[in-house]
């Protein structure tokens, strides 16, 4: 079983590392459990104009877990929360080219945008 | 100072090289110019050739663990040898009793061989070790039954690589009539075995484990007091009926030379790869959160299991591209769970998924192990960059008190 350069590229050049500070800005998703081996947390940091400036990853989980949050922190930035949205676990894993086993690590990215949206909105009511 | 090439091997658990001197005596059993016969051909000097060297092999194999070598039965590995051992005795002895007791850490060599067992109406007791991976005497004695008739475990553990009291526990099987089988795949070769005091019945051995050939084992069937085995291969009647199949002399011969190279070298070998792991071991057990699975002490010497928590073991494989090692996280195995192994030991999941096995063999070198212990650092820390867990764990969170949203 050999990485997928693509994985692999995300870990020896991980995007957006990082924590961003709370305020009222920032929405944070940590979806997972360490009991599954798998924990994202995934920041957001939304503009006035409701697009997404920033965002930052952490994750503890295989390789394909940080990527697909790595290739997520991406993505999203310069997205609407809208749009961000619509960014399917299907998509993460046509790009990072993750085998079957692997498909659940995508899953866990998309529900970590959610997470993180659902906070910012939770906290922007 | 050797040069160093990369990757590093590390995991000897898994398998080993065959040794160059084991490959040589191989490869004078294979084509024209060898002794290529049938060693069951009795009629002319092609078969007394391959069979006197099949008799040299069997010598071999019993001189490391002190045994009659009419008590040495060839398999295809420890796995064959297992099954034949639990399955053959199983089924010769069930009209004694059904019940059989064996352990939660044992290999799936035997587990999945007891599990076809239930299915077929024996009943049996999967012992839980204790935290370090050893077995309770007193938990052991509590679980037989009047119906008892096989005791099986193993005596080095591949994962954790501990020891288990396999005198002791062959004092106790002896005294109650029950048959006691040891899986010895890892233990072979690297750990005293005398079957002249030890008192084992059955024992599984492997070849590959200890510098010989894949596809190649042995069971140890005691002849006094006499065990008897129901056949698993029936055919030509081959090893006195017990497991019938062509003798591959050219895999006979590779496994008696390790075994007699073993023999030979053991003390030597096993001083230095002490030496290398606990070399291992000290370079990086200061670094925080770092866990070993396992006792310290009642520990085969090549063996470092450990767990480096908040940072998930496959990830740290692949971090530590250099290094061939195993771990016993959930992502590296099919089934996405983490290590039965170290989930029996009691260690909770976060520790099961972020442990690494290294397994410290007869080619490794300091240069290696150096190396290893900066590349396994500097991954270590680099993950933990990355880990949500471990910036809870340096705020102060308890981890084990978080609510996890489930996916």
């Amino acid at each position: 079983m050999a990485y997928s350069e693509k994985v692999l590229d995300h870990y020896e050049n991980p995007r957006n590392v990082g924590v961003i500070d709370e305020d009222q800005s920032v929405g944070t998703g940590m979806v997972g459990a360490p009991a599954c081996g798998d924990v994202m947390k995934l920041q957001i940091k939304v503009g006035k104009n409701g697009i997404i400036e920033d965002a930052k990853f952490k994750t503890y989980g295989c390789g394909s877990a940080i990527a697909s949050s790595s290739l997520v922190t991406e993505w999203v930035k310069g997205k609407s929360l809208d749009e961000a949205a619509k960014i399917k676990n299907t998509h993460i894993a046509e790009e990072l080219s993750l085998p079957p086993v692997k498909i659940h690590c995508s899953v866990l990215a998309e529900d970590a945008i959610s997470a993180a949206i659902e906070n910012y909105r939770q906290k922007n009511q | 100072m050797t040069e160093l090439i990369l990757p590093i091997y590390l995991d000897n658990s898994a398998t080993t090289p065959i040794d160059a001197r084991v490959a040589d005596k191989m490869a004078q059993y294979l084509t024209r110019e060898g002794a290529y016969g049938n060693p069951a051909s009795r009629s002319h000097e092609f078969g007394w050739k391959a069979e006197k060297a099949v008799d040299e092999a069997r010598q071999q194999v019993a001189d490391l663990i002190n045994a009659d070598p009419r008590e040495i039965v060839w398999t295809s590995g420890a796995t064959e040898s297992d099954n034949l051992a639990i399955k053959g005795a199983a089924h010769f002895y069930s009209k004694r009793g059904k019940h059989i007791i064996t352990v939660k850490t044992e290999h799936k060599a035997v587990l999945d061989t007891c599990r076809q067992l239930e299915r077929e109406g024996f009943e049996v007791t999967y012992l839980d070790p204790e935290d370090n991976g050893l077995i309770d005497m007193d938990k052991l004695k509590a679980a037989v039954t009047s119906e008892t008739i096989l005791i099986s475990v193993m005596h080095v553990n591949n994962e954790i690589g501990v020891i288990q009291d396999i005198t002791a526990i062959g004092e106790f099987a002896r005294e109650n009539n029950i048959i006691f089988h040891v899986d010895a795949a890892q233990s072979a070769g690297k750990v005293e075995i005398d079957l002249a005091s030890m008192k084992v019945d059955l024992m599984s051995f492997s070849a590959h484990k200890i510098y010989g050939p894949k596809g190649m084992g042995a069971l140890y069937v005691r002849r006094k007091p006499r065990v008897r085995l129901e056949a698993q291969m029936h055919g030509g009647g081959h090893e006195r009926g017990l497991r019938s199949g062509t003798l591959a002399t050219h895999q006979i011969v590779g496994m008696g030379e390790a075994f007699h190279i073993a023999k030979e070298e053991m003390a030597v070998d096993s001083d230095r790869i002490r030496m290398l792991r606990d070399r291992l071991y000290q370079g990086l057990k200061d670094m925080e959160e770092v866990y070993l699975n396992g006792d310290h002490d009642n520990r085969i010497s090549g063996n470092l299991n450990i767990s480096f928590n908040f940072v998930e073991g496959e990830s740290l494989i692949m971090a530590l591209r250099d290094l061939a090692v195993s771990s016993g996280s959930a992502c590296t195995s099919a089934s996405l769970e983490p290590s039965y192994v170290l989930r029996a030991l009691g260690r909770n999941d976060e520790l099961a998924h972020s442990s690494i096995r290294f397994t410290i063999g007869r080619f490794t070198t300091i240069e290696e192990i150096d190396y290893s212990i900066g590349l396994v650092k500097k991954a270590v820390e680099k993950l933990r960059g990355l880990s949500p867990l471990w910036d809870m764990y340096k705020a102060g969170i308890d981890i084990s008190s978080v609510e996890w949203v489930a996916h």
